[in-house]
């Protein structure tokens, strides 16, 4: 049951992040490039997902226990430190330079793996560094 | 240039916002794809194992939607030094920053987190800086 609703939310959001034009590289750095061809088709795509979470979320907490899982894991403290600033900055630099953040990697590996599988082996390969250097 | 596609967008953006909500309801957990990924990797699969089978449904569904429906958008990707480059930041920051676009843009805004709203802010604007320095003062020598 767990595993075939984790199948199906997966696929759903994969194909979410295929319509949504998350999986073309150009889109996500034109969507970037504010003092050139701008593409603003990634507000829409977070207008429309952020709002339905939201009402999700709201759900989860009136309920106070999800439908499968005994107990509710989200991170709950508030603190804002260095590593948080300082990884998103290297994400949001990473994502800048390739147009692709995780999601939409996986989502087109069958579709483009002789582009995706490096920048997939390059991603490992930094979440590896961090586990090596940081802990 | 891409065009500019609000309606695939809108709807994309509501699937992505219904997984996220069906996370939370179903499991109580984020959809944080970098999370998701760095757990896998460490064979921690989480109940069930739901974070191995969600993933097999995000490779396969796209496959199986373009065969039903071409993508509006294409697919114009980076040359390979980009992509490199661009995956291991992406595979380190979002370690270091304890989430991406998924798990800080869409659920962490969604619940108000501070924490999610200080990340997206920081990847947001390094992202518009980076290609900024890349297509207008680079001219895309990368």
């Amino acid at each position: 049951m767990t595993q075939m609703i984790a199948f199906l939310i997966g696929a759903v959001f994969g194909g979410g992040l295929y319509l949504a034009g998350m999986t073309n590289p150009s889109k996500i750095v034109n969507f970037l490039d504010i003092a050139g061809t701008w593409d603003p088709s990634l507000i829409f795509v977070m207008g429309g997902g952020i709002p339905v979470a939201a009402i999700g979320f709201f759900i989860l907490k009136k309920r106070e226990k999800p439908l499968i899982f005994d107990e509710i894991q989200v991170p709950t403290h508030g603190v804002i430190d260095r590593p948080l600033v300082i990884g998103s900055v290297l994400f949001g630099v990473g994502w800048g330079v390739s147009g692709l953040c995780p999601g939409p990697a996986f989502a087109s590996v069958l579709l483009e793996p002789a582009i995706i599988i490096p920048y997939l082996v390059a991603l490992v390969l930094g979440s590896l560094a961090y586990e090596r250097f940081h802990r | 240039m891409t065009e500019f596609t609000p309606m695939p967008s809108v709807s994309g953006g509501i699937l992505i916002g219904l997984s996220a909500a069906a996370v939370f309801i179903f499991f109580g957990r984020i959809l944080g794809i970098s999370g998701i990924v760095a757990r896998t990797l460490n064979f921690d699969f989480g109940q069930g194992s739901w974070r191995p089978f969600f993933l097999i449904g995000l490779v396969g569904s796209p496959v199986v939607l373009s065969m039903v429906l071409p993508s509006p958008h294409g697919f114009e990707p980076m040359g390979l030094i980009p992509m490199l480059i661009g995956g291991f930041l992406v595979g380190y920051g979002t370690r270091v920053g304890s989430g991406c676009t998924s798990g800080h843009g869409i659920c962490g805004i969604s619940r108000l987190s501070k924490r999610s709203i200080v990340a997206t802010c920081s990847f947001m604007a390094a992202a518009v800086i980076t290609v900024f320095v890349v297509r207008h003062v680079l001219e895309g020598a990368l």
